[in-house]
């Protein structure tokens, strides 16, 4: 990872207001070539609706948001074509078979010899046994591998990733984890990251940032947060700050 | 717009109807329910009503032809409604596929059902009723085009209705197409309405194409005022909806409604 290369993701000011509520205030930050940014936050923070203004589903109310130098909202389509994303929350089409899935995907983003990469991402995944069972009856550790595989297939240089492992077992979240960290190293993947985790936004992320009630409070190392707040670990600090959210809320 | 996106959605829907016979059936069941039971309320009235010529070829071809609307219709809004249910409408925006590369691919949808509906409903009249659609003539193609993009117009609009309103909104998908179906005078000359009505039926592009089937039926005479009247308002209305559809899902980019539509 270089400290130095223009960002490939600049949020600057990014704000959305839905009415009276204020989902997200004035966000600001930075994602360089080829680092793992941990996004941290209580429930209601604003992570998700930060994600869905990343990927163009949500308009901002103001702020800009910048992709590879160009701008999200006057570059969608060559933009997305270089993103992707995964959500533990969203699935892909019930009816069609795995394999029909990623057939799908990777027509919708262009790919050539499909056949090809389709194979190299189920054989990455460890989906041999399921890529002809139809959606509905993975279990959802699969579905979450779905949702990676057609996230990965598409070769992109930016990575949303909402709870990637919330649903795996220990050892299918190390492989996962373990690939994503390849495909960092590899490709020079960025990958935005949420995850309720603590333990494994430590060891995934090259830095963090924590949204509080739509804002940004911390922005930094794992360490360089929890030494801040005047922590043990990153759990304290998320306790600390969720609990801060509540009090707030409740008052 | 870039072909390969929009091949990417029809080979979705295909790969959802190869193997799901209640989706085939759903396509095939009305239509022919429509013409079974229509077909045999028209042959005996047509047996006690032997004054009125060609009465057959008018229900029959009426029938057929606004099945050809409503299918159109329904090709864009169940397919939309599919990716709804399968909650799979962030996937898609969320990828380099553009507004009119959707609609592009719903409409092609449409086609595809058009004419799946259209053979079966031709061969269902000529066994049950020696019915031969084709007796309309050439005048048969310009028709169907343009039910067709009526369809096309009907069934943006609900599908605008329902990215705004959400699932609540679905039952629109089924009940739309019948508002404008008296309008349409699919079985009955536009004469018949009360004055004011007829000022808002000349204004649906289905009515002149059933009013022209009815002159070519009982006159054989070219239709062409009709048709040229149907093929601008199609153009106008199309246009019109289509813009519609982009300022709906901009405002339901901006009220954060596009990613919570199917809850």
């Amino acid at each position: 990872m270089s400290s130095i290369a223009s960002p490939v993701l600049k949020v600057s000011q990014l704000t959305k207001r839905f009415g009276n509520f204020t989902a997200v205030d004035g966000v600001s930050f930075e994602m360089r070539p080829g680092e793992i940014l941990g996004l941290l936050g209580p429930n209601g923070a604003g992570k998700t609706t930060t994600i869905q203004m990343l990927l163009g589903l949500v308009t901002p109310t103001s702020g800009s948001i910048e992709v590879f130098g160009l701008d999200l909202l006057m570059h969608r389509e060559a933009i997305l074509q270089q993103v992707n994303f995964s959500s533990t929350y969203i699935s892909m089409p019930q009816s069609l078979t795995v394999e029909e899935n990623l057939w799908v995907v990777a027509r919708l983003y262009g790919l050539s010899d499909i056949a090809q990469q389709i194979d190299n991402v189920v054989c990455k995944l460890e989906m041999k046994e399921f890529r002809q069972k139809v959606t509905r009856k993975l279990s959802s550790g699969q579905m979450t591998r779905l949702g990676l595989a057609k996230a990965i297939l598409t070769k992109p240089r930016i990575l949303f990733l909402d709870e990637p492992t919330a649903s795996l077992d220990p050892d299918v979240a190390y492989m996962i984890r373990a690939l994503l960290k390849d495909e960092q190293r590899s490709s020079g993947l960025s990958i935005l990251y949420t995850s309720h985790n603590m333990r494994e936004m430590e060891e995934m992320s090259d830095r963090i940032i924590f949204l509080q009630r739509g804002r940004l409070v911390a922005e930094g190392t794992a360490q360089a947060i929890v030494d801040r707040f005047g922590q043990t670990d990153l759990e304290e600090v998320f306790l600390k700050l969720a609990r801060e959210s509540t009090v707030s809320l409740s008052s | 717009m870039k072909l390969h996106r929009i091949m990417a959605l029809i080979f979705r829907h295909l790969y959802l109807y190869r193997r799901s016979l209640p989706r085939i059936m759903e396509i095939f069941y009305w239509p022919f329910l429509d013409l079974v039971i229509w077909g045999f309320i028209t042959l005996y009235l047509a047996r006690y009503q032997p004054q009125v010529p060609g009465f057959v070829t008018f229900f029959l071809g009426a029938l057929i032809l606004w099945d050809i609307l409503f299918r159109a219709q329904q090709g864009i809004t169940i397919t939309f409604l599919e990716e709804l249910w399968a909650r799979n409408l962030m996937n898609l925006f969320a990828s380099p596929l553009k507004p009119s590369e959707f609609l592009a691919a719903t409409m092609a949808m449409s086609v595809l059902k058009v004419v799946a509906v259209s053979i079966v409903m031709g061969i269902c009249a000529l066994v049950f009723y020696s019915y031969n659609v084709l007796v309309i003539g050439l005048w048969l193609g310009p028709f169907v085009l343009n039910l067709v993009i009526t369809g096309w117009i009907i069934g943006v609009f609900t599908t605008s209705l329902i990215m705004r309103f959400g699932q609540e909104a679905e039952v629109l998908a089924w009940s739309m197409v019948f508002l404008f179906q008296p309008i349409s005078c699919v079985f009955y000359p536009i004469e018949v309405l009360p004055a004011w009505l007829q000022g808002v039926a000349w204004v649906n592009p289905a009515a002149h194409i059933f009013e022209g089937m009815r002159v070519v039926l009982t006159t054989g005479q070219a239709p062409l005022s009709h048709l040229a009247w149907s093929v601008g308002l199609n153009g106008l209305l199309l246009i019109a909806v289509v813009g519609w559809f982009y300022r709906t899902m901009a405002y339901c980019k901006d009220q954060g409604l596009l990613v919570r539509v199917g809850e």
